[in-house]
């Protein structure tokens, strides 16, 4: 560990903290409709979709359309994938996507997962790269993003009790041209500038300095680049990703990834508060959030700088110096080193990304058992764009709840009863996950063609399904990824995963915002458990441990935690 | 309900492919190819008048006279089209064998036990990092400067000049381009 490190891990807060309010309040303007600077290409594609941006929507009709919207997104990519090599843009002569493969992947990308079982530089075309995956970078953010506006307005919407919750059309569309398009044209070129690439020439063939041959895999990669982190996506271009010098060339294109991926998640907390009109509760929010990300950070930091018995046996020189960076540099890069590797692993798993500048497959034991962490309390950290203050909002009506039960009241949030039908979809849109996790695990391991695919054995091999597993149905998309994904089995499996655990707490979230903009809400719920402020925050912070901790210890000790202690004993050998 | 809301999804789902799948990283390749061409393109270096390599990619070195990248597991070794880490657990057999045969090439170049720096041993995420860090290229030095017939300490004072510091003190890590150093060696030195 050095200094440099610790205050790289606070440079990056910072920044986020000084933009998240810019970003939040800009939000606000977007979502209210008061920010109109596109409003001529917004009405254009209204007309061309025929769209009445007017009509508020019911819940259960935005609910429809978020859901109609994801379907035919999915099968347009399911069919590209499948006919890529008869359409143009291919100058790598890619052959069609397989049928699991294309299925596992269209499901991917349209969840905000972007999973990859997959080489991108060995398998999609660049009209594949560009038309499907970049499109859905920018739609299932921006789907995200709507719910999480819809859920806001339920909570907020004082003036009638009718269950509308905005219209899943214009919620998308101006996520879209108003936030994410033109960040994401910004990101770009900053990004192309230090070195990203972004043509459109074939794989280039040079002759090296020593006369041997090295093919250069190219491709408008900047523009990809750009969307996967601003909508936490995260699927590379390259099967490297964020690793790959040509997506993330310098420690400048690595601060650029990592705020970029934190931003909106964290700027949708102020959208929470303004929205609500009670700031302070968003910034109560953002802090829980903050404190786990720095927690998770600087765990990870210190268990990469220590490394590993076997480093140290070999005979490296663990503790940093000025001319080498010390600890587990196995599956890191040296422009990065050990903080910004570990910044960058918690930071995208804790918003579900998933993209990685470093294989979690490598981390030692604890290392990796801090993104696996982040996945499993449910990706609120922040959390996806949209989703992740949804997941989190989830939380919150519990927690209120507990509180609730605690001190005999009726439960009620910023003046609306948190009751039996609210708490009823909270809890289905919670406990999908771990039930995904542990019982797609659970039958990996059980079977024959599930174990087949293990990269490791023993303790690692669990945790390398028990990751994968976390990493498809909580929508995140990073893998430990020695475990050969690309079976039919697994493709399957986890194609199924990410669509249950994408649209099963998404739509969860359409309905707690319905079923609270049903109630016209009480002005004076000042009786009511405070929202903000430091007991809320610890009442907060203790309902997501409790939930996600409790479900996950039992598995994560035969997984993690068992590799972690065997590695002690090994050491005292 | 249900099929108008089908409707308006196919038409908005074409609208917005038009936008974000052909507009946008059009534009986007546009207007970097025009401001940052070099970039855009790959970074590719020419030497002599032809180009030899990206000076973003980790080319494969095997001669005494160059610094060696560090170890690859992209497709059969630094395989620009086929990026990947080797995936290793972190106690697993395989790394520890692999850890094991790294070891003795820099037993070879007289590095101690124990003092080994961190990256000389170990494979890079994406197979294909163009860096290794000044530890790793001055125990390097010793190999080259046998090879071309050169003193040690001259090579260590080029070296200063192609140490990359963090970016503004604290980003990243300090770090050499293997690629970069090498041509600069070849148009100084010849090799013996």
């Amino acid at each position: 560990m050095t200094i440099h490190g610790w205050l790289q891990i606070a440079l990056v807060l910072a920044v986020l903290l000084g933009l998240t309010p810019l970003v939040g309040g800009y939000l606000v303007r977007v979502y209210d409709g008061s920010s109109r600077w596109a409003i001529r290409l917004e009405r254009l594609i209204y007309r061309l979709a025929g769209i009445d941006a007017e009509h508020e929507q019911h819940w259960t009709t935005y609910g429809g359309a978020l859901l109609s919207f994801s379907v035919v997104a999915t099968l347009l990519t399911y069919l590209m994938l499948r006919l890529q090599a008869m359409l143009p843009l291919n100058p790598a002569d890619m052959a069609a996507v397989g049928p699991t493969q294309a299925f596992e992947t269209a499901a991917s990308f349209a969840t905000n997962t972007n999973w990859q079982s997959y080489g991108g530089e060995t398998t999609m075309s660049y009209l594949s790269q560009m038309l499907q995956l970049t499109f859905q970078n920018f739609v299932s953010a921006g789907a995200g993003m709507a719910v999480a506006v819809a859920l806001v307005r339920g909570i907020a919407r004082r003036d009638r009790a009718d269950g509308i919750v905005g219209n899943f059309w214009v919620d998308l569309v101006r996520s879209v041209v108003y936030v994410l398009l033109p960040l994401s044209v910004i990101l770009a070129l900053l990004l192309v500038h230090q070195g990203v690439i972004q043509t459109f020439d074939a794989y280039r063939a040079v002759t090296t300095l020593e006369g041997g041959t090295q093919t250069i895999a190219l491709g408008p990669v900047a523009s990809q680049e750009a969307i996967k982190q601003l909508g936490t996506n995260g699927g590379g271009f390259f099967n490297a990703n964020a690793a790959h010098p040509f997506e993330n060339p310098t420690p400048w294109s690595n601060l650029l990834s990592l705020v970029a991926l934190l931003l909106i998640p964290s700027a949708f907390t102020v959208v929470l508060g303004r929205m609500t009109g009670k700031p302070r509760h968003g910034w109560t929010v953002w802090v829980v959030m903050a404190a786990f990300w720095t927690v998770g950070v600087s765990s990870a930091y210190v268990a990469e700088a220590q490394g590993t018995s076997l480093l140290a046996k070999a005979g490296v020189a663990l503790p940093a110096s000025a001319d080498q960076p010390g600890g587990n540099m196995e599956g890191k890069e040296v422009r990065f080193g050990i903080s910004a590797s570990a910044l960058y692993a918690v930071s995208t798993t804790a918003t579900s990304t998933g993209s990685v500048n470093a294989m979690h497959d490598s981390f030692t034991p604890l290392g990796g058992l801090v993104p696996l962490l982040m996945i499993e309390l449910g990706e609120v950290v922040f959390g996806g764009v949209g989703v992740g203050l949804g997941g989190m909002l989830f939380f919150v009506a519990l927690a209120v709840f507990l509180a609730g039960l605690m001190i005999g009241r009726t439960p009620t949030y910023l003046g609306k009863r948190i009751g039996q039908r609210e708490i009823q979809v909270v809890m289905l849109g919670v406990l999908i996950f771990p039930a995904l996790v542990l019982g797609g695990s659970a039958l990996a391991i059980s079977v024959p063609v599930g174990l087949a695919g293990l990269g490791n054995d023993g303790a690692h091999g669990l945790s390398e399904v028990l990751y994968a597993f976390s990493s498809t149905a909580g929508n995140n998309g990073s893998a430990f990824a020695g475990l050969s994904g690309g079976s039919a089995f697994y493709n399957v499996a986890f194609g199924l995963a990410t669509l249950v655990g994408r649209f099963v707490p998404m739509l969860s979230m359409v309905a707690l915002g319905g079923f609270l903009a049903e109630q016209a809400g009480g002005s004076g719920g000042e009786a009511a458990f405070p929202v903000t402020g430091p007991l809320f925050g610890l009442l907060l912070a203790g309902t997501i441990l409790l939930l996600g901790a409790l479900t996950f210890y039992p598995v994560l000790a035969l997984g993690p935690i068992a590799e972690h202690l065997s590695m002690l004993a090994a050491m005292r050998n | 309900m249900f099929a108008s809301l089908l409707g308006t999804a196919f038409r908005l789902a074409i609208v917005l492919t038009v936008c974000t799948g052909l507009l946008y990283p059009g534009v986007v390749t546009g207007v970097a190819q025009l401001l940052f061409p070099f970039q855009a393109n790959g970074s590719l270096v020419e030497h002599n008048g032809r180009v030899v390599g990206s000076e973003l990619l980790a080319q494969p070195f095997s001669e005494a006279a160059y610094l060696h990248a560090r170890a690859s597991a992209a497709g059969g070794g630094y395989d620009a089209t086929a990026s990947s880490g080797t995936n290793a657990g972190p106690t697993s057999s395989r790394l520890r064998d692999a850890l094991t045969a790294r070891a003795l090439v820099a037993e070879s170049l007289g590095v101690a036990r124990g003092e080994i720096p961190a990256d000389m041993i170990t494979a890079s995420a994406s197979g294909l990092d163009p860096h290794v860090s000044p530890a790793n290229a001055r125990r390097q030095l010793v190999r080259v400067a046998r090879a071309r017939g050169v003193p040690v300490a001259s090579l260590d004072t080029l070296l200063g000049r192609y140490v990359e510091p963090r970016t503004l003190g604290v980003l990243g890590e300090p770090r050499v381009n293997v690629l970069r150093f090498n041509l600069m060696l070849d148009s100084l030195l010849s090799i013996r």
